[in-house]
């Protein structure tokens, strides 16, 4: 199956990236072939066959419910962009 | 001798009789970084006075008489994907430039409590995606067997560090032939263990239920002392599995008389170079001289491999690169530029007449996302971005994910069968010697076929190991894999050994001087 480049507009908006005209273009063309690959995959009956997600199939991993030391603020924000002493920042999210 | 030709082992053996101390260990390393690193491009980072100061540490623990872990004074390098607390850990990306992990990953801390000295971060290919180390912001990592060609990847600074003599061990990650793959292009030995087997805490994910940390080195040997260390259950990570760590240099020597050895036809079919499948074919003889047994076995959905991984890996890969908006940490576009870019727009779409485009413009935190994420990614990471969310989006999941993950489960089965008749699977690790740098950069599924014989055991979640076992013509080195049902390292450590011991191909070492 190939892709359209509304398809990939589509997609790079869900993806939350902002692709250029050449970007788009070039990954029209890529992702259609890595599709028409993948497709390969429709040869296979797999009829009754239980998906599997994980190698190792562990399920409810539970510890205590205890409290543990966690990063302090100051770290948590340390690497960010832009932030206040206790936030995070953004541009307003909320219009005038 | 230099130090630095030395394995791992060796030079553990005069760290300990006090022949050499850490100092000089870790001097030597760092000197003959200093010497080739800029042709090799392995190592992104090094601070020499800190890799100095915890050698020193070392000296003084030992010159105290008090205990010294299992590494005490090795130097070993750590591929840029793993978290050091206080350090730049940059995944090869812009979008981590900046950088430093407030705490360290378990298999960096467990190297730390071993007393091994983290000598410096190894290139890789910008968020351990690719197989050439070639999309790294720091610039492809170079073969040291010929530097116009390519390390392999997406481990690639780690191996071509360990082939280059810059460091005796390194650890590197794979999520589909990552560590295996730049082992076999650059003549080193690189486990890819069960998955689970060690923690991934603080590993930057790309493919959650891929994903897996493992050992590179010279020798099988080498590679079983690091294992030992980074093995085990972690309480961080839910799926390291808790099981006890065997003691794997202790089995290295039994024999493998008996040890039944499966070949799977397919592997040496149409694709496989003859250099590398005669190489592979005296590897099996070896084996049949050492006292294993050859038997065929079959792996049917081998050859669909590639194609469920490449639904599979971007999926996760898509939903794991989602934590990068510029927010928390990371690359953050201008924000003055944005909102005045923004402005613009609207007020050219009002002009135009054309009031819904300009209602539907982003609004300014969704554009700092798009433009934070579209500026620190690459092609090859914004490719795969979007192949998942593609593969992931209504209408589309069950015919790509839901199938891919079906298919899986038919891999993960032939495995079973053949691992019912054989201990180990025996084949190539890749298609052919190393390519040319630049040779596959614009054809994404060329390199993608790079992964045909190591992302069945990732998907599988069984452990492979890949060695060197020949010589191209040309001087490029030839590897070997061995694969093993989950939790069987010590076979596959053991039977590695075994070859090294009846064969040098591990031992030669690059002429990276001329």
């Amino acid at each position: 199956m190939s892709l359209t480049r509304q398809d990939v507009e589509k997609v790079a908006l869900l993806a939350r990236l902002r692709l250029s005209t050449n970007e788009l273009d070039a990954l029209t063309e890529q992702l259609s072939k890595v599709v028409g690959y993948v497709e390969q995959l429709g040869e296979l009956d797999t009829e009754g066959v239980a998906p599997m997600a994980h190698a190792v199939e562990v399920t409810n991993v539970f510890r205590d419910d205890a409290v543990q030391p966690s990063l302090p603020r100051e770290q948590a924000l340390a690497s960010a962009p832009h932030h206040d002493d206790a936030c995070f920042l953004v541009p307003a999210v909320l219009g005038d | 001798m230099s130090l630095t030709e030395l394995s791992a082992a060796e030079l553990l053996q005069r760290l300990r009789s006090g022949e050499v101390s850490a100092t000089d260990a870790a001097k030597a390393c760092l000197d003959r970084i200093e010497q080739v690193n800029d042709r090799v491009n392995a190592i992104v980072r090094v601070d020499r006075a800190k890799v100095l100061e915890d050698a020193g540490k070392v000296d003084q623990k030992r010159a105290a008489g008090q205990p010294v872990g299992a590494l005490a004074g090795l130097p070993v390098v750590v591929k840029d994907l793993l978290c050091t607390q206080g350090e730049p850990t940059t995944c090869g990306s812009r979008m981590l430039r900046d950088f430093s992990p407030p705490y360290d990953a378990t298999a960096v801390a467990k190297l730390r409590s071993a007393d091994g000295v983290i000598l410096g971060k190894a290139n890789l290919d910008e968020f351990a995606m690719g197989g050439s180390t070639e999309s790294s912001i720091f610039g492809p990592t170079r073969n040291p067997w010929d530097t116009s060609r390519v390390a392999g990847g997406s481990s690639g600074g780690s191996a071509a560090a360990v082939a280059a003599s810059l460091a005796p061990l390194a650890i590197g990650t794979d999520t589909g032939g990552s560590i295996r793959q730049p082992a076999g292009l650059c003549g080193i030995t690189g486990l890819k263990p069960t998955y689970g087997r060690i923690s991934r805490y603080g590993l930057i994910a790309f493919a959650s239920s891929l994903d897996q940390i493992g050992p590179m080195a010279h020798s099988a040997e080498d590679c079983a002392l690091l294992l030992e260390v980074l093995a085990g259950h972690d309480p961080r990570d839910a799926t390291s599995v808790d099981r006890p760590v065997p003691q794997y240099r202790e089995s290295l020597i039994t024999p493998l008389k008996g040890l039944k050895l499966g070949v799977v036809k397919d592997h040496f079919g149409a694709g496989l170079d003859e250099e590398v499948a005669a190489a592979v074919e005296r590897a099996i003889d070896v084996y049949r001289s050492l006292g294993a047994e050859i038997r065929d076995v079959a792996l049917p959905h081998g050859r669909y491999g590639v194609a469920t991984y490449y639904v599979i890996a971007p999926c996760e890969a898509s939903s794991n690169l989602a934590r990068y908006e510029g927010v928390h940490y990371g690359y953050r576009t201008d924000e003055g530029q944005l909102l005045a870019e923004l402005d613009a727009e609207r007020k050219q779409l009002l002009a135009a007449g054309d009031k819904r485009a300009a209602e539907n413009l982003d609004t300014a935190l969704v554009r700092m996302y798009r433009k934070s994420r579209s500026e620190g990614f690459g092609p090859e990471v914004k490719r795969r971005i979007m192949l998942g969310t593609y593969a992931l989006s209504a209408g589309y999941y069950d015919a790509y994910y839901v199938k891919a993950l079906k298919v899986r489960r038919l891999i993960r089965q032939d495995f079973d069968r053949a691992f019912e008749q054989v201990d180990l699977i025996v084949g190539p690790v890749t298609p052919s010697t190393a390519f040319k740098i630049g040779e596959k950069t614009n054809d994404p599924l060329a390199m993608y076929r790079e992964d045909l014989y190591t992302v069945t055991a990732n998907l599988a979640g069984i452990a492979g190991i890949a060695f060197p076992c020949g010589q191209s013509k040309a001087g490029l080195p030839i590897g070997v894999q061995l694969q093993s049902p989950p939790f069987q390292e010590e076979t596959l450590l053991r039977a590695a050994h075994q070859f090294q011991m009846a064969t040098d191909w591990h031992k030669r070492r690059p002429a990276l001087e001329k």
